[in-house]
């Protein structure tokens, strides 16, 4: 268990090293740098001396190996670099932001992960009846929707017409909430921006759920364990279920990237203070050192997250532990 | 002996559109205290059906419609599901065929019998615990207390098997239900399980159900027989009765296919060798990234044979024992280690790809699954086509040449432009055949070719084989774990365990009077050894 463990941790560095890479790369292709994004907020101007000793001072008169070394290097000290823009270590920045994504994507996977659960299960035991067409049919208006558009829809639904919930934010600014309330504040923020991101999660996995429900039951097993008398409600829940399990907790390996991908969008529509967002800025203010330093914790997130599914696919199932752990 | 269980005039109705109306057709079965009772048939015979009737565990699309279960007097045919789940497992048992998926990958073995005490009784986990040891010692797995938290994929199939058993005695029920529990196990393991259930039998006076298709299991195991036919029992007696004595002409006929154990009087063959096997090995090397947890299988060690033009080499073993690797060194599916593979004194092992495109059609391969190994998504004729095509036939020449072999190979020649799944197994098997034949090649390799086939449907395919070989002068590698397929078709054979030829010979001579204590115990443990039927 332990020398799968980190054999996976092993294997993560190259595919690290190479998203770098390629994105410096990648980013040097697009025109204009942090100098040229400051120049124009200082309003413009054409003081190319000026300009001449930024890019010396930003480090970005070198050529473009050298600052790839220079950034690979500084990062093996575990320094994320400078923000020009925010005028703080990136690192400051990111972690300023980062607990904002965290929450709504912990959030979003449990909402879709359980319910998705849940309603596939439920489709499962009742194909083809009326629960089953209703779960499926709504499944695929959420999976078809975009996201942005819903998110829309429920803030002048909730927020606006019911008034039920706060439109965006992460907490009211202001009302001066300690302990509790605070927590309960920050979870109401949080409630739409989750449904958001997750309703697509949630008809993905359960479809994909549905499906692997219905090939487990087909299988011999689950006749044994009918033979054997068990009910059907147990036969669901220790035969089927964990077997069923196993594609959808790939699945969340695998999506746990597109997640951070979907939560850009989420954030912006619920002005929420997080990676997302910053990414989005970043960008715009060709702020390289922040957008490096996001792709680099976002690929720590989706290696972390992939590493915690390989483990929990071990956990649930004894072949793999047996295959590779030895 | 009074009836355990009786089942009065059962009709189960298939759903509309299948091949015929009634999966069970008005079945009268009476089951006696302490006996065994075996169902013969073929598949589709509604044996397997009946069994699920009983337990009432039918697909969905298919209904009880008429007649009485009667268990202990109680008519479960009527009863509610509540009354149903009380019964299956406690009163009525079940056996599965396959013991590689009966069981549930996930769990450990000791919990899912121990299951069986948690449904049905108020045991305390200790107790079920030192229950279900006790009971992994009944059926005699090596070292229970491991069994106990092993996983199914960590036991044999022969231990998984019996751990099925220990589960289905677990609350020594009345009646135990075994559907082919040894069909896919091998022949040695067969005689194991055999000998297990029989004592466990006896010993418990359950009253036993089983189901097979086979006959050497029926002379076996057998103390009164129904064979079935399309949904009906065509025939019911006591065990030696039917055997020797059939009355109805269906079970004549099943029984008559049945191939004896002795080999037909040696046909000549030529001298010389079309294909010679000299020193081959393939072995498997696996995980290894680093060295850590590296895994040597040496599938293959050593091995040369010859095929003599004209003739068939048998080479037979159980699972595990090398043989369809080294099917696939002789076709180069795989590559071997080393060694020689001289087709007319060619070396096959050593040719480059290109070499090996051009000399691939004088020797073709006929597989295992006639389910799997068809394209299901192309018409039969363009199957058999392919081949010739890709080696620059025109089209058109191709397709005739099809319809022709249809013919060869005993299809309906206007059949070309069907689907695999228009066409039952045996059919199917044919029309593999003809897709090796139509590359005209002088060697054919057909590795477990009626497996998975019917008797009666082997023995057709059988005969085809061996007709095909007179008439287009083939060379034939026959690979099977059944003795009895072997000792049919082939001249030479040669018996594999471990990846090594533990004997070799003419076929006479090493059934007869068989060298190797292998070759021996693999003899003694075919089921009805002793049952000749007369033909």
């Amino acid at each position: 268990m332990l020398t799968l463990a980190g054999r996976r941790l092993a294997a993560s560095i190259p595919s690290l090293l190479i998203i770098l890479v390629g994105m410096f790369l990648l980013l040097q292709l697009a025109p204009g740098d942090t100098v040229d994004a400051l120049m124009a907020q200082m309003g413009g101007g054409g003081d190319a001396q000026l300009t001449a000793e930024l890019r010396a001072f930003y480090g970005l008169d070198l050529s473009v190996p050298a600052r790839l070394l220079n950034y690979l290097w500084r990062l093996v000290q575990l320094d994320l670099g400078f923000s020009s823009i925010y005028g703080k270590p990136v690192a400051t920045v990111i972690l300023e932001r980062l607990p904002a994504t965290l929450c709504l994507m912990t959030a979003s996977l449990s909402f879709a992960f359980f319910f998705g659960l849940l309603f596939g299960v439920i489709a499962a035991r009742r194909v083809n009846g009326w629960q089953d067409t209703v779960i499926s049919t709504l499944g695929l208006v959420f999976y078809a929707t975009p996201s942005f558009w819903f998110g829309l829809m429920a803030i002048v639904l909730f927020s606006v017409h019911l008034q039920w919930l706060p439109a965006g934010g992460m907490e009211s600014i202001g009302e001066g909430f300690t302990g509790i309330h605070r927590v309960l504040d920050i979870a109401s923020h949080f409630v739409l921006p989750t449904l958001t991101l997750g309703l697509i999660f949630l008809a993905i996995y359960l479809r994909i759920m549905r499906a692997s429900m219905l090939e487990v039951l087909t299988l011999d097993f689950v006749r044994t364990a009918r033979a054997k008398g068990l009910d059907e409600t147990r036969v669901i829940t220790r035969h089927v279920l964990r077997n069923a399990m196993l594609p959808m907790v790939t699945l969340i390996g695998l999506q746990a990237g597109t997640m951070l991908g979907g939560s850009v969008v989420v954030e912006s529509v619920f002005s929420l203070p997080g990676l997302g967002r910053l990414a989005y800025e970043a960008v715009v203010q060709r702020d390289l050192n922040t957008l490096l330093g996001i792709v680099f914790i976002s690929a720590l997130l989706v290696i972390l997250v992939n590493f915690c599914v390989d483990l929990l696919y071990a956990r649930l199932d004894p072949r793999i532990a047996k295959e590779t752990g030895g | 002996m009074s009836a355990i269980l009786s089942i009065e005039g059962l009709t189960v109705a298939l759903p509309k559109g299948a091949d015929r109306p009634h999966a069970l057709d008005d079945v009268t079965l009476e089951l006696r205290a302490g006996e065994i009772l075996c169902v013969v048939g073929e598949s589709g015979s509604g044996k397997s059906m009946t069994a699920s009737a009983i337990l009432r565990l039918l697909p969905d699309n298919v209904a009880l419609t008429s007649g009485r279960i009667l268990f202990e007097g109680k008519d479960l045919a009527a009863a509610n599901e509540a009354e149903m789940r009380a019964i299956r497992g406690a009163g009525i048992a079940m056996i599965f065929q396959e013991p590689m998926t009966a069981l549930n990958p996930l769990r450990p073995v000791g919990d899912q019998i121990g299951e069986m005490f948690s449904i049905h009784t108020d045991l305390s986990s200790a107790e079920i615990e030192a229950r279900t040891l006790a009971l992994l010692e009944d059926v005699r797995i090596p070292d229970p207390r491991l069994a106990l938290r092993a996983y199914p994929h960590e036991l044999s199939g022969g231990q998984r098997q019996r751990a099925m058993i220990a589960m289905a005695l677990a609350l020594s029920p009345r009646v135990l239900i075994a559907d082919e529990p040894t069909t896919a196990l091998d022949v040695t393991t067969q005689a194991q399980i055999l000998s297990l259930i029989r004592d466990l039998q006896r010993r418990l006076g359950t009253a036993v159900l089983f189901i097979t298709h086979d006959f050497g299991v029926v002379a076996e195991i057998a103390d009164r027989v129904a064979v079935m036919q399309h949904g009906v029992v065509v025939e019911e007696g006591e065990a030696a009765a039917v055997l020797n004595a059939p009355q109805h002409a269906y079970t004549k006929a099943l029984i008559s296919a049945v191939p004896p154990l002795a080999a037909p009087p040696p046909r000549p063959f030529s001298a010389e060798a079309i294909l010679k096997l000299e020193g081959i090995s393939k072995t498997y090397r696996t995980g290894g990234f680093l060295g850590r947890n590296k895994r040597v299988t040496r599938a293959v060690r050593d091995v040369s044979l010859a095929l003599p033009r004209g003739g068939t080499l048998g080479i037979v073993g159980e699972s595990g024992s090398g043989k369809s690797t080294l099917a696939r060194c002789i076709m180069r599916l795989i590559k071997p280690d080393t060694g020689a593979i001289r087709l007319d004194g060619t070396d096959l092992a050593t040719q480059s790809p290109a070499q090996h495109r051009a000399s691939a059609r004088r020797m073709q391969m006929v597989f295992q699954d006639p389910y799997a190994s068809l394209n299901p998504r192309r018409r039969v004729g363009e199957l058999v086509a392919q081949g010739p095509i890709i080696h620059g036939t025109p089209r058109d020449t191709a397709m005739a040449r099809a319809r022709e072999l249809f013919a060869l190979v005993g299809l309906d020649p206007a059949a070309t432009d069907r689907y695999p799944h228009e066409f039952s197994g045996g059919q199917r098997q044919r029309i593999g055949i003809a897709r090796a034949l139509a590359l005209e090649p002088e060697v054919l390799v057909a590795d477990e070719p009626v497996s998975a086939l019917d008797v009666s449907v082997q023995a057709q395919v059988l005969k085809l084989l061996a007709k095909l070989r007179e008439r287009l002068g083939l060379s034939i590698i026959l690979i099977t774990h059944d003795l009895r397929v072997a000792v049919q078709v082939c001249d030479l054979v040669a018996v594999m365990k471990d990846g090594e030829v533990v004997e070799s010979g003419p076929i006479g001579r090493v059934f007869e009077a068989p060298e190797h204590p292998y070759t021996q115990s693999l003899l003694a443990a075919v089921p009805g050894r002793g049952f000749h039927p007369a033909h």
